[in-house]
Order: C-alpha cells, then sequence, then structure tokens
C-alpha cells in the first residue's frame, strides 16, 4: 500500500535591520560575545522595548510579496510568550501570537510536475534568543546576547508540500523571496535562514498523521535528508504497527537520523498575553501603498515577462529568475545589447554559469560584469566572430585580459566575411580535394562537413562558417 | 527650614542664604537622625548627594539655576539611578547597583534636583503598607506602631517626617496615594503616560505610573513639572505638548471668596458605604463642605462597577508581574542562590531565596491566571471589566470635573494588622485601583484626623490630563485650611 507524505514548513527569517527589534543595538553576525547587546538585550530592570519600524516594513514588504495588500494586517499584537532559559533574559519572548502582522498568501514552486502553489498560514514578527554555549567553560555554560532581539520574521506554510523534494523548492523559493525583497540576507551558515519540518504520513485520503517536527535545519541539504530519514521512519514505525507520537526531534547530521527532543506531555504552558510594554502595531493603508510602490517586480511577474515579451523558455527564465543578482545581470545586458535576449540567456545559463561554478564563485565576485559580456555578444551579433571564437574570447576575458575588442584585434580573431576573400579560398580547396566533391556529387553527405572543415582550416577558423556554408553550397551545386 | 515649601526652598538658594551643599547636609544630619527609628531610607550615600549638590551650588553660582536647582529630594528605591543600589524593596537586588537613569532621574538631574537617597518600599511595591520589604517595616512618623501605608510608605514617611522636602513615588495601585493618605501628605499619580516608565522597575506595566509626593499641592505642581514629558524609550508614553501644571494655581480668581465656584465635584456614593469607617468618612464629609464653601458644587454620582475593581486589579496586576519578574533569575545580575544543582534548581532556589512571601504569592497567582484554561476565564475577564470601570468614568465625567472621597477606608491601621490577611489587605484597595485602571490621573491630600490623631487623606480624582485641574482645586483648599501644614509629634 502506498503511503502519501505530508510536510509543513516554519522558517525563521533574519531581517536585515542594522539594528535590533526593540533596541538600538546592533545586529552584526560574529562580534565577540555580549558586545552588541544592551542594557534592554540583557533586560535590566527597568528596560522597556521600542519597536524598530524597519523589522515592520520588511514584514510589509514580505506580505505584499506573498499575497498583496489583503494579507497585511492593520492591527497586529506583541504578546509575550513565557518561559526560563538562560540566553532568555526577559524570562519571556515577544512575539506575534493571536495577531500575526501577515495572515495568509502563498509561494509558488516549480516541481517535476510543474508549477505548484504553496499556501502560507502567517508571518509573524519576533525576537530571536540568545545563545548558551556549552563547551569551553569547564562544566559551566557560557551565555552570548549578541543575538538576543534579533528581528525574526517567522513564515509558517499550510501542511502543502508532499515531498522532501517539494519542501526543499519551496524552501529555495521562499529563501530567493526574501533576498529578493531585500528583507534578509539568506545566510544560512550563520543562521539568518533556518527551517523548521513538520512531518507526518497517511494513507492516500486518509486524515492527516500525527506529525513530527524537525528543528532548526539550516541547509537545504539537510532539510532534504532529514524529511527522508523521518518519512522512511515513521512508515516503518506504522508499517510495524507502532503508532507515531507527536513530537520535536532533531537531525543529526552526522547520523543522518532525528532523535527525540521532547514529546507533547514536555510542552510548556507559555502563558501567552500581549505586551503591556508595547502598543498594538497600527499599519495604515498609505504606509502598505508606500512601501509597495518601492517594491521591486517579484521573481514571478519578471519569469512570466521574459517568457512573453523575451521569448525565453520557461527553463532559462526560471534559472534567470532564480535571484535578483542573475536577473539583474541578464536584465543589464540585454539592455547594454540592446535585445539579443536569447543569446544573451543561453550565454548567462550556459559559459557564464559554468565558468562561475569551475571558479567557485557567486554572480557578484564576477571577473566578467555584465557590460563587458555585452561587448562581446556584441561581436557575435556584428558578424566580427564566430560563436565557436566568443568561446576563446571569453576565457580571455575570464583571465583578465582585457574586454572583447581588444582581445580580438590583438589576437587577429576578427572573423573573414568578405566573400571575394572566402571565394578564393573555397576554390583553393574544391581544387585540392577532388575526391570529397565527387563523393558529395554521389550522394555523400558527409564529404560536405569535410569540405566546411577544410576551409575554416585555411582560414584558421576565422572564416565565417554561415557564409563558408552558403558559398559551398553554391558552387557545389553547379 | 524643614517646613519650607519647594518655592521658599528656591528662594532661599538662590538668594544665596543657604547653599544646597548646606541644604543638602542638614537633611542628611536629620535622615541620620530620625531614620533608625522609622526606617525610610534605605541606601543613604552622603558623597554623591553632596557631590551633586555642589554642583547645583556652581549653576547657582553661575546664573544657570534651574527650577529645582539645589533641592534634595528623595528617590523611591524603584527608580534607576546610575551608580546607587536599586533594590526594589527586594533582597533579589540588594546587591544591584544600576549602570543608567531612569527617565525621570534624568530629568530631575536635569532640573537640578539632589538625590538626597533611596527609600524604602514594598517588595516591588507589592504591598499597601510597606511591610513586605526585605529591609524591614517603615514605621508612621505620627504613630511608629502604625504603618505609613504602601508600597511608597518610605517616601511617603521622609516626607511626613520632614526628611525630604518631596520625594518620588509609584502608584500602581494606590501605591502613591494611600501612604500620602496615611502619612498625612500630598501624593499624585498622573495619567498613565504622563511620566516615562523608562527606568522604573516594572511592577504591572499597564497601571504603574510615578508621580511626586510633597507636602502640598503647589509643591506636587513643581515636581510633576520636573517629572513628566514624552520619552521615547517608553512606548506607553505619550507624546503631548510640554505642560505647566502650576499654571492655574496664581489664576486670579473672579471672586476671591468663592474662587472654585462653577467647579462641578462628583461624589460616588459606592465610596461611602459599608466599609468606610466613621472617622474618615467625618473627615471627608467636612472637606467636602469646605469645597462647597469654596464655591463648588456637590453632585452625587454613581460608579456602578467600583465593587469589581479590586478582584480586575488582582487578576491583571499579578498577571502582568508574574511576566515582568521572570527576568529576575540569577542569570545576569541580582541575588543567585550560594548552592544549587542543575538549571531548574538554580532558577528555583534563586528566586525562591530572593523573593519575599507577596511577590511570590502574586507570581503564583499570575502565573494561575494566565495558564492554559483560565486565560479566559480571569485576564479576559479582567480586561473586560477593566474596560466597563473605564465607561463608568467616562459617563462620570460628563456630569462632574473632578470626584471626590477618601484615599483609603481608614486612618493608618497597625503593624502587622493586615500582614497575615492579603484579603483584608487588598480590600484596603477599594478606592484607589479604579484609577489605575482607567489610567485616570488621582491624587490625595490631607484633610483632617482620626482615630488615634491619624491623617485622613482626600482623593481628588480627575479626567485625562486634568492634572493641573486637580492641582488647582487642591491648592485652594490648602490656602483655605491648615491640614496639609499640620506635622507629627516627635519629629522635630
Amino acid at each position: 500500500m502506498d503511503w502519501e507524505t505530508v510536510i509543513g514548513i516554519e522558517t525563521h527569517a533574519q531581517l536585515s535591520t542594522v539594528s535590533k527589534i526593540f533596541s538600538g543595538a546592533a545586529t552584526q553576525f560574529g562580534a565577540p560575545p555580549n558586545v552588541q547587546a544592551c542594557a534592554v538585550d540583557i533586560a535590566l530592570p527597568g528596560v522597556l522595548p521600542v519597536l524598530n519600524k524597519g523589522a515592520v516594513e520588511r514584514a510589509i514588504r514580505f506580505g505584499l510579496a506573498v499575497g498583496g495588500p489583503e494579507v497585511i494586517s492593520r492591527r497586529s499584537v506583541f504578546a509575550r510568550k513565557n518561559y526560563f532559559y538562560p540566553d532568555l533574559p526577559k524570562g519571556y519572548q515577544i512575539s506575534q501570537f493571536e495577531l500575526p502582522i501577515v495572515t495568509g498568501g502563498a509561494i509558488s514552486i516549480l516541481t517535476q510536475d510543474g508549477e505548484k502553489t504553496v499556501r502560507l498560514t502567517r508571518a509573524h514578527l519576533e525576537e530571536d534568543a540568545g545563545k548558551s554555549l556549552h563547551e569551553d567553560f569547564h562544566g559551566m555554560s557560557g551565555i552570548d546576547l549578541n543575538r538576543a532581539g534579533t528581528p525574526l520574521l517567522e513564515i509558517v506554510s499550510e501542511p502543502d508540500m508532499r515531498s522532501a523534494e517539494e519542501a526543499v523548492a519551496y524552501a529555495k523559493a521562499l529563501h530567493a523571496l526574501v533576498r529578493w525583497i531585500g528583507i534578509c540576507d539568506g545566510n544560512m551558515q550563520e543562521g539568518s535562514f533556518r527551517c523548521d519540518a513538520n512531518v507526518s504520513v497517511r494513507r492516500p485520503g486518509a486524515a492527516l498523521g500525527t506529525r513530527r517536527e524537525i528543528k532548526n535545519l539550516n541547509s537545504f541539504r539537510f532539510l532534504q535528508q532529514a524529511i527522508e530519514y523521518e518519512v522512511r521512519w515513521q512508515i516503518e514505525t506504522l508499517q510495524d504497527g507502532g503508532s507515531i507520537q507527536q513530537a520535536t526531534v532533531l537531525f543529526d547530521p552526522d547520523t543522518g537520523q532525528t532523535r527525540m527532543m521532547r514529546t507533547k506531555e514536555d510542552a510548556h504552558d507559555y502563558r501567552y498575553f500581549p505586551d503591556p510594554d508595547l502598543l498594538p502595531l497600527v499599519v495604515s493603508d498609505e504606509t502598505i501603498e508606500q512601501i509597495r510602490c518601492e517594491l521591486p517586480e517579484l521573481p514571478q511577474a519578471k519569469r512570466e515577462r521574459y517568457i512573453r515579451d523575451h521569448q525565453l523558455s520557461a527553463y532559462d527564465a526560471g534559472v534567470l529568475t532564480s535571484s535578483r543578482e542573475v536577473a539583474d545581470y541578464y536584465e543589464d545586458l540585454v539592455k547594454a545589447l540592446g535585445g539579443g535576449h536569447k543569446l544573451a540567456a543561453s550565454w548567462i545559463t550556459g559559459e557564464f554559469f559554468g565558468a562561475l561554478k569551475r571558479a567557485g564563485l557567486e554572480i557578484s565576485q564576477s571577473p566578467i560584469g555584465s557590460r563587458q559580456l555585452a561587448g562581446l555578444l556584441q561581436q557575435i551579433l556584428d558578424a566580427v566572430i564566430s560563436g565557436k571564437t566568443a568561446k576563446d574570447v571569453f576565457d580571455a576575458m575570464w583571465n583578465g585580459e582585457g574586454e572583447a575588442a581588444a582581445i580580438i584585434e590583438a589576437k587577429g580573431l576578427k572573423q573573414i566575411s568578405d566573400a571575394g576573400e572566402l571565394e578564393r579560398v573555397i576554390d583553393g580547396v574544391l581544387a585540392a580535394n577532388q575526391k570529397s566533391v565527387e563523393e558529395y556529387r554521389a550522394g555523400k553527405e558527409k564529404a560536405f562537413n569535410a569540405l566546411v572543415g577544410q576551409a575554416m582550416k585555411a582560414t584558421r577558423g576565422k572564416g565565417n562558417p554561415a557564409q563558408i556554408n552558403e558559398i559551398l553550397k553554391k558552387k557545389l551545386a553547379r | 527650614m524643614f517646613n519650607s515649601t519647594l518655592k521658599q526652598l528656591s528662594a532661599l538658594l538662590a538668594q544665596k542664604k543657604i547653599s544646597s551643599a548646606e541644604l543638602t547636609q542638614s537633611y542628611l544630619d536629620r535622615v541620620a537622625r530620625l531614620n533608625p527609628a522609622l526606617n525610610a531610607f534605605v541606601t543613604v550615600d552622603a558623597d554623591k548627594s553632596l557631590a551633586q549638590a555642589r554642583a547645583a551650588d556652581a549653576l547657582i553660582a553661575a546664573g544657570k539655576a534651574q527650577p529645582l536647582s539645589g533641592i534634595p529630594v528623595a528617590h523611591k528605591d524603584i527608580f534607576c539611578a546610575k551608580g546607587w543600589r536599586t533594590s526594589c524593596g527586594s533582597k533579589m537586588l540588594s546587591n544591584f547597583v544600576s549602570p543608567y537613569d531612569a527617565h525621570v532621574v534624568e530629568k530631575l538631574n536635569a532640573a537640578g534636583a539632589v538625590i538626597l537617597g533611596k527609600t524604602n518600599m514594598d517588595e516591588f511595591a507589592m504591598g499597601s503598607s510597606t511591610e513586605t520589604c526585605y529591609f524591614g517595616p517603615v514605621k508612621n512618623p505620627w504613630d511608629r506602631t502604625r504603618v505609613p501605608g504602601g508600597s511608597s510608605g518610605g517616601s511617603a514617611a521622609a516626607v511626613a517626617a520632614r526628611m525630604a522636602p518631596a520625594a518620588l513615588g509609584t502608584d500602581t495601585g494606590g501605591s502613591i496615594r494611600q501612604p500620602a493618605a496615611f502619612s498625612g501628605i500630598c501624593g499624585l499619580k498622573p495619567t498613565y503616560g504622563v511620566v516615562s516608565r523608562y527606568g522604573m522597575i516594572a511592577f504591572a506595566s499597564s497601571l504603574d505610573q510615578g508621580g511626586p509626593m510633597a507636602r502640598s499641592a503647589e509643591d506636587l505642581a513643581l515636581m510633576l513639572n520636573a517629572m513628566a514629558g514624552f520619552d521615547a524609550r517608553d512606548s506607553t508614553s505619550l507624546e503631548r505638548p510640554a505642560e505647566d501644571f502650576a499654571r492655574l494655581l496664581e489664576a486670579s480668581a473672579a471672586d476671591r471668596a468663592r474662587p472654585l465656584a462653577g467647579l462641578r465635584i462628583g461624589v460616588p456614593k459606592e465610596y461611602f458605604g459599608d466599609g468606610l469607617s466613621g472617622d474618615v468618612a467625618a473627615a471627608v464629609e467636612a472637606a467636602l463642605a469646605q469645597f462647597e464653601k469654596l464655591g463648588a458644587r456637590r453632585i452625587a454620582i454613581s460608579l456602578p462597577n467600583t465593587g469589581l475593581s479590586v478582584p480586575a486589579y488582582y487578576v491583571i496586576a499579578p498577571a502582568e508581574a508574574s511576566s515582568n519578574l521572570s527576568r529576575f533569575d540569577g542569570v545576569r545580575y541580582g541575588y543567585r542562590a550560594p548552592e544549587y544543582g542543575d538549571l531548574a534548581d538554580m532558577y528555583a532556589k534563586s528566586r525562591a531565596q530572593g523573593f519575599g512571601a507577596e511577590v511570590k504569592r502574586r507570581i503564583l497567582i499570575g502565573t494561575y491566571v494566565l495558564s492554559h484554561g483560565y486565560y479566559d476565564a480571569y485576564y479576559l475577564k479582567a480586561q473586560k471589566i477593566r474596560r466597563l470601570i473605564a465607561q463608568d468614568f467616562t459617563a462620570a465625567y460628563k456630569q462632574c470635573d473632578l470626584i471626590m472621597g477618601p484615599t483609603s477606608p481608614s486612618v493608618a491601621f497597625a503593624l502587622g494588622a493586615k500582614a497575615s490577611d492579603p484579603v483584608q489587605m487588598y480590600l484596603n484597595d477599594i478606592y484607589t485601583v479604579a484609577a489605575n485602571l482607567a489610567g485616570l490621573p488621582a491624587m490625595s491630600i490631607p484633610c483632617g484626623f482620626g482615630e488615634g490623631g491619624l491623617p485622613v487623606g482626600l482623593q481628588i480624582a480627575g479626567n485625562y490630563f486634568a492634572e493641573a485641574k486637580m492641582l488647582h482645586a487642591a491648592h485652594r483648599y490648602q490656602l483655605a485650611t491648615d491640614w496639609h501644614l499640620r506635622q507629627p509629634a516627635g519629629v522635630e
């Protein structure tokens, strides 16, 4: 019998504000312990939180990107989630509970079966806790409160995903989106973007199974591995006649297994209540409209535009909108070219990405900027060089030898497009290769390619291949 | 000199008849002499106070005097003051020296005032008698077998015994007004949001409000002028144009015999029912008659939900407190048990040893009412009652300008009399908590004496931002009477 996997994901995206959500302390990663923790962050007696408007603005941007103005609450409320832990200085976390800033919305993902929509339950603002360090303190624990009070947007999906692949596709799409709209740097190693996966299995058509939540997955690979392991474990457990108990589990990347952290019975009573230190967060239509005007064109809209107006394939359009940097590079490139969309798309997804991958570089670190690449592609469009020669020029540019035009000039790579000169060369080739000529005339198509090859050789690769083809065909037809 | 008003002290300082250093030293001497018996101050630091006094003297000499330049003020030990131990009356913070100034402390420093010392209080302001403090109870200067009221009992006793010309208090359910009444002085709780809560250690955030305690309405106005003002660090602080709370005091009344003509005083029938002792009722009646003589009109009103205010208060205040006091966990500052096993044991022991019985009782109540399954029945219901109580006042202030009545059902009770019966203690707040629940301003002024020759307080409450109007009425009353000038025997 078949099993169906059901997955919902909660994501904590760290908002890219300069200061914390309720204090003026900096949020930069990697500072020495506790230097970015002010009186509010360490919860001295008498201090009070003040909401950072930048965090609110970013949450609104997110709401607009996943659903538009209607998913943004005009009034939302910060609550206190009460529990004791040494890295939670106030003894409560300020988080939106009953009334979050975003309710609803959706993210579109690409799966093997085409496009799929994952619905969002909500997204709410909250503060991060500090870090407990259990090593290096000789049986004691160290507390680093630099991260305490860092603004987070917790994005909760509906249980709409049906496989680890879909979960990863969702996480990647969300990751691309938060970076696209500039609300999160997406650095997963530094914990700026981390996922919890709620996983359950059931017989198709049956009610939802009992879920277990895998906490704190900070890479797409771990997300995939953890879900795959968890699904196998749950199915085996059920097939062996066991039952699933609602629980929170941790994924151990070393063993590739999930292990129990706590069951539902151990769950805290967080005693949520509205934080009396903060007024309800009221957002006006004007504010939302202003933020909407400043929002960049979103990936989905761009993708549709590339397919419709640039006649790109769905695949190329998808790749070019995988991040804002890539889309910007592509758009700068075609702008400089004044067209050439398909050529630009195939060069970026082919030669350019290949070179980046080989060198292990991000697009922002590329030695060839969009204007330089436009310079090269222009030479192809102007028939100065062939596409094949262009690849050599590209390599030279990558190695820092200069602009395309200069390299072509210096290396004498300019293509021979002079019809008279090409005819003279081809006459010579035909005279020297009578055998091939006869074979071709006898019906052997292959002989034609041999003659093209000879002509290219005679021009030392610089002959315009299209013209050579044309002249050869004309002469052989006689 | 110890009976001088703030205005008189300011004049003496401005005319260089006395320096702030001399004035401060005289008060410090008086504190040294009287405090052992009264226990009003928990921290005195002569070096710090005198350094501030000398700085004030330099500014006065340079012609840069501020409104309170050189005047010593006692601070309730709930306000964080840089370099001063700020204990909040608790063992938990008995070792906490604040690294920063509360907004109110910044403002008073800017106004030139000198911190005379930190006054005793009920632990974390939870109490109506100043008996729950870690540093021992405060004695009422009028009768040392009686409580001074609470939680700002140290500030009240300090002002009553002339150990300070004025003091800072905080009021969550009556903690300024009730000790003012018990100790025969004046105290004012402003509209919620008028005084910043930044640096004022939180008891119940939605109810807490700092305010002045002094010997006259005029002095309260000068103090409030220095304390009030918008503070961006407190999200509940109100952004309003600066207000001179003394502006109505000097207003020339057309009819000098009847300066309060046209003022409508609402007298709620619920404030004169069962539980009000006869001596208090008589003094308050006499005061109301005096106000009528001054031209005011007395109007019978009703605040029908008065009886619900104490139950609602004792759900909301402990709920907020249970969360506010979570930060006292022994991890970063404050008391940590000397011996413990694991983390949970460290929390349990540190908090069990660091908090007193009343604080623990309220944390337990608050934890209970916020618990899953009880939240709707207690906390949400209390919030609904809170809105009803606010509506009572909105309706009442359509009929009258001010509401007057007793501040407390009785005069100061004996030390220990209610310590073992929390409910009796809580009922003592019956007339005061409603103003906190509604966020309204209210004050108490002396209006006579009751049983045992102990002072009786008259509560004067107003609509939102009616402080100046309330102070004006109180001032006219004090020009016509001398209750506020009486002083306890034995503290000369």
